[in-house]
């Protein structure tokens, strides 16, 4: 077996893999209408949708205001997007975390799901 | 599959809305349950990678994208609760900060791209790895299957909010059709996708993949990780070796 990466190695690297995509190549992506949309064209009731209330904010759409530069808006929406949600989720699973009322830092208690084959 | 505000009337997205926040609150005290130290910040890494991937529309036919929604992925990485959350925030982020789904509609994409593709994504990928043998190939296979499941599920579950509360008038049967035809199409990316990175992972820490733990692929963890969430692993090692 190939010998494993250390932990913090890995979650730099993922979140680095995150960045990148989120800034290079996100703006690439097909901007056709996802399959969603496309069945509401084809069946018509896409007119049924309405203004988004945010729709105005800085970053709505996946676009930074005042950033020009198309490519460079979406990037940078996206990895102010990768940031902002690595810092709520890990952020929401501390706090769980702490009001699950876990404080021992073990791998594998008693009450983790490790080895059940019940969905955890 | 972002549901906007008004495809869906007010009274359906109100009833996912308030199903969605059971679901949710009973996965996050599942999640402080079962959360041990390492995945707090793995939860986090898994959020924002999907966040970024979601991003990444892949064309499925002519004029028509797709993206990866996650759900299974997350579960499989994390456990379906964790997994479940993690897709939530994205969800969240998504539609606070980029207006994309619909505020009225949080339940309803809650519900559909994180609690529906999770759980069922995951029973989908335990049924599968029973009946594949127990090694790290089999991971990766019902990894990819379970999850362009989990997309084709949760396109029907659009299909059966919109028969409830649809706006437009579409014919319920054209849009199950068509919801689930070009979803198929979403899924089989969603399957590459997701086998792929399950693999990856499975290949430089297969101890980190939740779904795949009774594989016992703790090898050489012990050198690696100082912290304390290393030690049991390393024991484990030890005694088998």
């Amino acid at each position: 077996m190939r010998r494993p990466v250390r932990f913090a190695v890995f979650l730099v690297a993922g979140l680095a893999l995150a960045a990148a995509l989120a800034f290079f190549v996100s703006p690439q992506a097909s901007g056709e209408p996802d399959g969603l949309n496309r069945v509401a064209i084809d069946a018509d009731f896409a007119d049924a949708e309405s203004d988004h209330a945010l729709a105005r904010t800085p970053t709505a759409g996946y676009g930074v205001e005042g950033v020009d530069d198309e490519r460079l808006s979406t990037g940078l929406a996206g990895v102010i997007g990768v940031a902002i949600t690595f810092a709520v989720a890990g952020g929401l699973m501390l706090v769980v975390r702490r009001a699950g009322g876990r404080s021992t830092t073990g791998g594998r208690s008693p009450g983790d799901a490790g080895h059940s084959a019940v969905p955890g | 599959m972002h549901i906007p505000d008004g495809f869906i009337n007010g009274g359906v997205s109100a009833g996912a809305a308030v199903v969605a926040a059971g679901g949710l609150g009973a996965t996050l005290k599942r999640a402080g349950q079962v959360l041990d130290e390492r995945r707090v910040p793995l939860a986090g890494l898994a959020a924002a990678f999907i966040f970024a991937v979601q991003m990444l529309n892949f064309p499925v036919a002519s004029g028509t994208s797709g993206h990866l929604l996650g759900g299974a992925l997350a579960a499989i990485l994390l456990g379906p609760s964790v997994g479940a959350v993690c897709v939530s925030v994205v969800l969240l982020v998504q539609a606070l900060l980029f207006a994309d789904g619909g505020l009225s509609a949080l339940g309803l994409n809650i519900l559909n791209m994180a609690l529906i593709t999770a759980f069922a994504g995951y029973l989908a990928f335990v049924g599968l790895r029973r009946v594949l043998p127990a090694r790290p190939g089999s991971v990766v296979v019902a990894s990819g299957v379970a999850a362009g499941l989990s997309v084709v599920l949760s396109s029907v579950a659009f299909a059966a909010q919109y028969a409830i509360g649809g706006a437009g008038g579409a014919s319920v049967g054209t849009v199950f059709g068509a919801m689930v035809g070009v979803h198929v199409l979403i899924g089989i990316g969603e399957g590459i996708i997701t086998g792929l990175v399950v693999g990856a992972v499975l290949a430089s820490r297969p101890d980190l993949v939740f779904g795949a733990r009774d594989l016992d692929l703790v090898v050489g963890a012990r050198d690696l990780d100082q912290g304390p969430a290393a030690a049991p692993a390393a024991v484990r090692a030890e005694v088998r070796s």
